[in-house]
């Protein structure tokens, strides 16, 4: 299945399918190394729910929710811890 | 003996200790610069190593090398306009296939590059095994494996370097990436172009402008253009890529070049560099934001943590302050009594000493504030501030980090811009923080705080917690408007990325804090001997000259020698009133006549729209040198002689002293406003409000002119100074007719 990142829950794993946002944004997506194929999962949202913090493999990343509309992932419904 | 010089840049992505190995490599030699025009910091240090000396330049953090962010650019011209010798970049072992996209991109440029491995213990510690040998030999580089904080590695990497320097291993280092089959003939075509009619090639490989331009590089294709024909001819095969790639990929040529380079490293990695268990488990860290970013403890713990950071700021910071405060009164005194020539003495004291003093004793509240800022920062605090407010901030155009800024100008009243504003720094993002920059300045500091106390005192004795209050929200609505007006005019435009790394938590190294906050200090000090040296005087001479005419001040002496005269009749005291009342009187008439003076009559046409006399304009004039200085231009103004000179014009300081000289002038300056009929409450609203929000005092604007530029503080000055007038012109109206 596949879905935007905003819509993932806490402690949902997910990979990385692609980023459809073009210009700086995605460019900053990349450069921070959420590129497609990589695994990670939402460790948390802040406490009025926006950003949404994200653990990659080795580094934790938080972005907007508005920034995740842009990010879509594969999860599967049995992957939660 | 004379050594030969290498030049060194030290690269690398931010949190990857690449500041922690510079401080270990050059020790004490560290110096803190700003590069010419904007306000990213330039780190330069030395080292002595065998028969060289090594110039070490600390680039800023960059994840990569593109040209959005101005860190990036800083990063890439010193690269290629400066030509070091060869570029250290630091990796953080942990993240390390991240770490590795700025070395490709390093490579890329053709470079003579050594790698840094750091944070090895950490990896160790989480069982990922790194094998450095065989990285150095994939990427043909020298991998030295690094643990910073105890300068593990340092000699390693500087005898890296000098091996390059000596065996000449810079003549070149093809370094090639394959692009795929989509790129790959597009980007030989455009190197042969580029390679034919030199474009660019006498600063850039062609290699390398060929992929900038398949990355759209803003920077790049701005400078091509100046070759017009060759550089459409490259947008127009970059063009022709997009639109085959969009059809057959659904993507477009920047994202496939990234794609390719963790394509490479993921490769790069497969050969055996690294081996670690893929598992998420719950790091140390987030055990720690599980309780510091909770729903409802974390933002608990924030506050509290803010108002720790701001109490011991100002509490701490109160000591050295009055210390040096009791400096500067030592040298009026001295001025007072060694000066003979009047005109003289009154530039020294009350124009140089009380000026610089004034400004000078913020410096311990700087240095205190960024040592603790710092500290923060380097724990991985601040971006969890900046992740937890976020969302309040960004509806207003400003990002989760201006919380800082905001609350150290006084947010909580008693703080002081001027810290408030260098505390931007830290903000990553240039639009919000121009933004922030701009509307800290509204927040009640200590100066202003020390006013409203003493007006409320005055004509709201009973209420004097409820106006501070009020005057606080109010300071942080009008901040937080400003900013909307401000980012959907002026500074408009989609927002910056947030998106940041939460870094790991990390006990910072204290000889890191100490060099950079003595620099940030330093840098302060050296502006208050020079500007503000220069302000200091223009607005003593303003307040000063002309001066009374010759036959007034006859006419002055003439009521003394009377009062004399007639002392045998009278008391001691009496006979002293009745002078210190002559000098008063002489004071008032002087400060009447003085340029300022003249000026705050001629402002009451403009004035009296807000209910202002001249009494009050002049003291709003004196206050652009200091807020505080409203008050004791105030006495004077109406004949009261300084209450206090020194006190009233000694920083936010010894809040007890200022509040001791408040309450006698206060009595005596309350009787005198309660009585004058100008002192409408209407006009006091309309007053309170005024100094609340009408322009920075100058010393701010000069930190704000160093932070963003000339322009921008003049114009945010003016815009604040017309924001509040039209806004106190309604209030005094419509209170008028209620009241």
């Amino acid at each position: 299945m596949v879905i935007p990142m905003r819509k993932m829950s806490k402690n949902q794993i997910g990979i990385i399918k692609s980023i459809t946002v073009k210009g700086e944004l995605g460019r900053r997506i990349r450069d921070m190394g959420l590129i497609p194929g990589n695994k990670f999962m939402i460790i948390g949202r802040a406490p009025l729910y926006d950003p949404v913090a994200i653990k990659m493999l080795g580094f934790t990343i938080t972005l907007r929710n508005s920034e995740a509309d842009h990010i879509t992932c594969e999860v599967s419904d049995s992957n939660c811890l | 003996m004379s050594r030969k010089k290498i030049v060194v840049a030290l690269s690398g992505q931010p949190n990857c200790g690449k500041s922690t190995m510079f401080n270990a490599i050059t020790g004490s030699t560290a110096r803190v610069g700003n590069y010419p025009g904007i306000t990213v910091e330039r780190m330069e240090g030395y080292c002595r190593a065998q028969n060289y000396k090594i110039n070490i330049i600390d680039l800023p953090g960059t994840y990569s090398l593109t040209s959005y962010s101005m860190d990036e650019i800083v990063a890439r011209d010193v690269i290629i306009n400066e030509k070091p010798d060869v570029v250290v970049c630091m990796l953080d072992a942990v993240a390390l296939e991240r770490s590795l996209y700025l070395v490709v991109q390093l490579l890329e440029l053709e470079i003579p590059v050594v790698v840094g491995l750091n944070m090895m213990d950490d990896a160790k510690r989480k069982n990922i095994h790194i094998d450095s040998k065989a990285l150095s030999e994939l990427l043909q580089v020298p991998v030295v494996e690094c643990i910073a904080r105890r300068g593990i590695g340092k000699k390693d990497l500087i005898n890296s370097v000098i091996d390059i320097v000596e065996n000449k291993k810079r003549e070149n280092i093809p370094f090639y990436i394959s692009y795929g089959s989509d790129l790959n003939p597009a980007l030989k075509e455009m190197i042969e172009l580029i390679e034919k009619n030199k474009f660019l090639t006498n600063k850039y490989p062609s290699r390398w402008l060929a992929i900038k331009y398949m990355e759209e590089d803003e920077n790049i294709l701005q400078q091509g253009k100046e070759n017009e024909s060759i550089h459409n001819e490259l947008v127009h095969i970059v063009k022709r890529v997009e639109k085959h790639t969009d059809k057959t990929l659904k993507t477009y040529p920047e994202a496939l070049v990234a794609d390719y380079r963790y394509g490479y490293i993921q490769s790069l990695l497969k050969h055996g560099v690294i081996s670690r268990e893929y598992a998420f488990k719950h790091s140390f860290s987030e055990k720690i934001d599980r309780v510091l970013t909770q729903r409802f403890f974390g933002p608990l713990i924030m506050l509290l943590v803010l108002y720790l950071l701001f109490w011991l700021t100002f509490q701490l910071g109160a000591y050295p302050q009055n210390w040096m405060q009791n400096g500067f009164d030592y040298l009026g005194q001295l001025g007072n009594s060694y000066i003979g020539n009047e005109l003289l003495r009154s530039l020294v004291v009350s124009g140089i000493i009380n000026g610089v003093g004034a400004v000078l004793s913020f410096a311990p509240l700087i240095l205190i504030m960024f040592a603790m800022l710092c500290y923060l920062e380097d724990l991985g605090y601040m971006a969890r501030v900046a992740y937890m407010l976020d969302k309040i901030f960004k509806a207003f155009g400003l990002h989760g980090a201006s919380v800082m800024p905001f609350i150290i100008s006084g947010g909580i009243p008693g703080g002081c811009a001027v810290p408030g504003v260098m505390a931007s720094r830290t903000l990553r993002s240039p639009k919000e923080r121009l933004a922030t920059v701009l509307t800290v300045p509204f927040m009640v500091c200590g100066a202003k705080a020390t006013v409203f106390l003493m007006l409320a005192d005055i004509f709201f004795p009973n209420n004097k917690t409820n106006v501070m209050l009020i005057l606080t929200i109010a300071s942080w609505c009008a901040a937080l408007i400003a900013a909307k007006i401000l980012r959907s005019t002026l500074i408009r435009g989609a927002p910056t990325p947030f998106i940041m790394e939460l870094p790991a938590y990390r006990l910072p190294t204290l000889y890191g804090i100490i060099t950079h906050t003595w620099d940030r200090v330093w840098q302060f000090v050296k502006k208050a001997g020079t500007v503000i040296f220069a302000i200091s005087i223009v607005i003593w001479a303003f307040m000063t000259f002309p001066q009374l005419p010759q036959k007034q001040k006859v006419y002055f002496n003439k009521m003394r020698r009377e009062v004399v005269l007639q002392s045998k009749n009278l008391s001691k005291e009496r006979n002293h009133a009745a002078l210190s009342k002559i000098a008063n009187l002489e004071q008032e008439t002087a400060l009447k006549h003085s340029y300022g003076g003249r000026m705050g009559v001629w402002l009451e046409r403009v004035s009296k729209y807000v209910g202002f006399p001249w009494q009050a304009n002049i003291a709003l004039i004196g206050g652009f040198a200091a807020k505080e200085v409203i008050l004791s231009t105030l006495s004077t103004a109406y004949s009261l002689g300084d209450p206090d000179n020194e006190e009233a014009i000694s920083t936010s300081q010894g809040r007890n002293s200022t509040e001791q000289s408040g309450i006698i002038s206060s009595s005596m300056l309350g009787r005198k406003l309660l009585t004058n009929s100008a002192w409408t409450l209407p006009m006091v609203i309309s007053f309170l409000l005024f100094v609340l929000l009408y322009t920075p005092c100058f010393v701010t604007i000069i930190t704000i002119a160093k932070e963003s530029s000339w322009m921008w503080a003049l114009l945010g000055t003016f815009a604040s100074l017309a924001f509040t007038y039209a806004l106190c012109v309604i209030v005094y109206q419509v209170c008028s007719v209620f009241m």
